[in-house]
């Protein structure tokens, strides 16, 4: 290229990509450990996908958190103690606001500033080519690591509909719904049987004239609390008791007959699978809203046809506004595929999904989809992270043998073994099953002096 | 087992909420400084820093605050609190913890990366400092062992410097709290190794009647470091006569860790 620029060398500084919360945790834990950091946003504010004036967030104007606070919160900088179960989104985005400020990183930050390739150089250093969000003239500094910490719900994965180009209605993914005023008297379809296809089912039962709700299976629905508690805390109890994955099974079974009942009583099917082989939907107000019949439960999307939908059962809805709750799918545009090993679906192949098995200075932070608050998790993953960079650097022999060791770990012993195969399950891990792998890593990236 | 990460007790059963009591002064506060955060120890409150420590270190740029232990709190609720409040700083805070205090924030110092951490007449060794207290004041003492009260004398807190009618007064403010977590005092597991390894500093006196010589050194020694000794003070160093010269030097200390 013969507009390459001039390469800064950034020597032993490690390169963020992404404020977020995951980046955030990653910028804390890696100054804690004594690196350089440079992080780069191109948003001009923290908060990644909790900051609802980022193009790139799918938060809607009544977001509120799935999973409980004490599950949610970073393990180092508790949420106050007086805010509700499930926080809004804006207390989130404000929590990470004061996290940031707390531990001045902003001033690791580099805002408005897109990162627009990331190239290995040989020797574990990498090129990180930058240029201003908007901009066009480009920067190119190195690195002796990268952490990618650019998140995973931002990039739509929408449905080909047979017929979509006739369709005259609007369609939309959940990325672009924000505001109830978008449903009000209109007929809505929403696709999708995920947190965020029932919890805009929930909204739009409150706003639109009509909803449907597709989706392709039945699930687990568990309540927000159960006897009175968080369910997730629950749920943790009896992970504390280490009950058999058989028994939580049977106890949600029980959980979901004593309360819900027979879910094909509200017109949905039966699940296809056992609890816990799907990520949790947690939702209180779907099953009540059926049973007021302000959603009508429907299969799957067959086809589009004009202004009329095709159902898999041969049904036919006239919906005017299609709102596509379908998830996100990870996307590194900035990486070549095989430096994280992606097949071709674009599933990187990443060991404990954060480190890069042919390259020890590369890693990713938060890729994860948990039964808890990714917080925690992003926060240990940036420790371990940071840990073993200290170990890369300091002892490389024992480095490199704790490597070889580490990598031969077969998914199996880390990730969720038996999940119903989806894009959406590619990143599921049980949080206690994999805090418990990587507290024994921590443990082994413990530096080999005496310690008090 | 306990585990750093897996927080079972956080996660199935957070302490409840409650209104802390949180005295503070930060009006004459240097944008540059850390906010000091102090931590009592059983039977005080925010008031005994009140009274010289908490003005001194704001007059010097800190904001300073202090907190109160919860009525009828345990060391967890203690410790949740002395977090929930250093995490609502607007910067990473410096805990200062006294007697019990300084117990309690060498647990927090496991679930808060501090900037820096001052232990004060430190109680990390709740028997080494029964024994202590039995030794000079066994009236007081003994009862507390079966659950009475707690009475602390003049001669275990205080040097002969300080005023017999400033002595009582403070003797008078005494108060029950903590009085719950007393047995947690003496069984503790070992206090957790510090996030983020902030500088600690650990201060005391040789003629402490609470905390021994022997025992201020092993948990100096347990942080690495010689304890910073003022003698001739009683226990309550924030209190006693020269209350002056500990907090200064903690504040020097401050600065020059700061500066680094």
């Amino acid at each position: 290229m013969h507009d390459t620029p001039a390469i800064a060398d950034r020597h032993d500084a490690i390169c963020v990509i992404g404020a977020g919360a995951s980046g955030l945790a990653a910028i804390k834990n890696l100054r804690e450990h004594g690196f350089a950091v440079d992080c780069y946003e191109r948003e001009t504010s923290v908060g990644g996908a909790w900051n609802w004036r980022h193009d790139r967030s799918p938060i809607y104007a009544g977001t509120h958190l799935i999973s409980s606070r004490p599950l949610t919160e970073f393990p180092d900088f508790p949420m106050p103690d007086t805010w509700p179960d499930y926080p809004h989104h804006s207390q989130l985005l404000s929590y990470l606001e004061r996290y940031a400020a707390h531990f001045g990183l902003g001033e690791h930050i580099w805002f408005g500033t897109e990162v627009v390739a990331v190239t290995p150089v040989g020797d574990g250093r990498w090129d990180v080519t930058t240029r201003s969000s908007g901009g066009v003239a480009l920067r190119v500094q190195r690195y002796a690591a990268v952490v990618v910490a650019n998140g995973h719900n931002w990039s739509p994965k929408v449905p080909a509909y047979e017929g979509l180009a006739s369709f005259k209605g609007r369609m939309i993914h959940s990325s672009a719904y924000k505001d109830p005023a978008q449903l009000r008297g209109r007929k809505v379809l929403v696709v999708g049987g995920g947190n965020s296809g029932c919890d805009i089912a929930v909204e739009a039962a409150q706003q639109a004239a009509t909803v449907w709700h597709s989706t392709r299976r039945g699930y687990w629905q568990i309540p927000k609390y159960l006897f009175g508690r968080p369910a997730d805390q629950v749920n943790d109890l009896m992970l504390k008791w280490r009950l058999p994955l058989r028994m939580r099974q049977w106890l949600v079974r029980r959980t979901v007959r004593l309360t819900a009942g027979d879910v094909r009583r509200y017109g949905l099917p039966a699940p296809d699978h056992r609890p816990f082989e799907s990520h949790p939907l947690v939702n209180s107000q779907l099953l009540y809203y059926m049973g007021h019949g302000r959603i009508i439960p429907v299969p799957d999307v067959a086809a589009l046809d004009g202004s009329s939908v095709e159902l898999a059962d041969g049904r036919r809805v006239d919906p005017d506004l299609i709102i596509n709750a379908t998830g996100y799918l990870p996307k590194f545009d900035f990486l070549t595929p095989e430096v994280l090993e992606m097949d071709d679906d674009g599933r990187p192949n990443l060991h404990l999904h954060a480190f890069a098995r042919r390259h020890p200075t590369l890693s990713v932070v938060g890729l994860l989809q948990s039964d808890a608050g990714l917080f925690p998790l992003a926060h240990w993953q940036s420790v371990a992270v940071a840990r073993w960079l200290r170990l890369w650097q300091s002892e490389p022999a024992r480095a490199a043998a704790l490597w070889r060791k580490e990598t031969a770990r077969p998914p199996r012993s880390w990730a969720r073994r038996h999940v119903v195969p989806s894009t959406r399950h590619w990143f599921e891990v049980g949080h206690v099953e994999y805090l418990r792998v990587l507290e024994g890593l921590l443990t082994e990236l413990e530096p080999k002096v005496a310690t008090p | 087992m306990t585990s750093d990460v897996l927080r079972f007790d956080d996660w199935t059963s957070p302490v409840p909420p409650v209104r802390r009591e949180v005295v503070s002064s930060t009006e004459m506060a240097d944008e540059g400084l850390p906010p000091v955060l102090f931590v009592p120890g059983l039977g005080h409150g925010p008031w005994a820093f009140a009274e010289h420590w908490l003005p001194h270190a704001a007059s010097r740029g800190f904001p300073a605050h202090a907190v109160a232990l919860r009525p009828g709190g345990d060391l967890r609720a203690y410790v949740h609190d002395v977090v929930q409040v250093a995490a609502s700083l607007p910067r990473q805070a410096v805990l200062v913890g006294h007697g019990a205090g300084a117990l309690i924030v060498a647990r927090a110092l496991g679930r808060y990366p501090a900037r820096a951490a001052v232990l004060v007449a430190p109680v990390l060794d709740g028997w080494a400092a029964l024994g202590a207290a039995v030794r000079a004041n066994p009236v007081g003492t003994l009862p507390a062992l079966f659950g009475g009260r707690l009475r602390l004398s003049r001669k275990q807190l205080f040097s002969p410097a300080l005023p017999a009618q400033a002595a009582n007064g403070y003797l008078r403010r005494l108060d029950r709290s903590g009085s719950r977590a007393r047995g947690e005092v003496l069984w503790h597991p070992a206090p957790p190794r510090p996030v983020g390894s902030p500088p600690t500093l650990v201060v005391g006196s040789p003629d402490d009647r609470v905390v021994p010589r022997a025992s201020l050194d092993r948990t100096a020694g347990r942080y690495r470091t010689a304890p910073l000794l003022f003698p001739g003070m009683g226990h309550d160093l924030m209190l006693d006569a020269n209350w002056v010269e500990p907090i200064d030097a903690i504040l020097d200390w401050l600065g020059k860790e700061l500066a680094r």
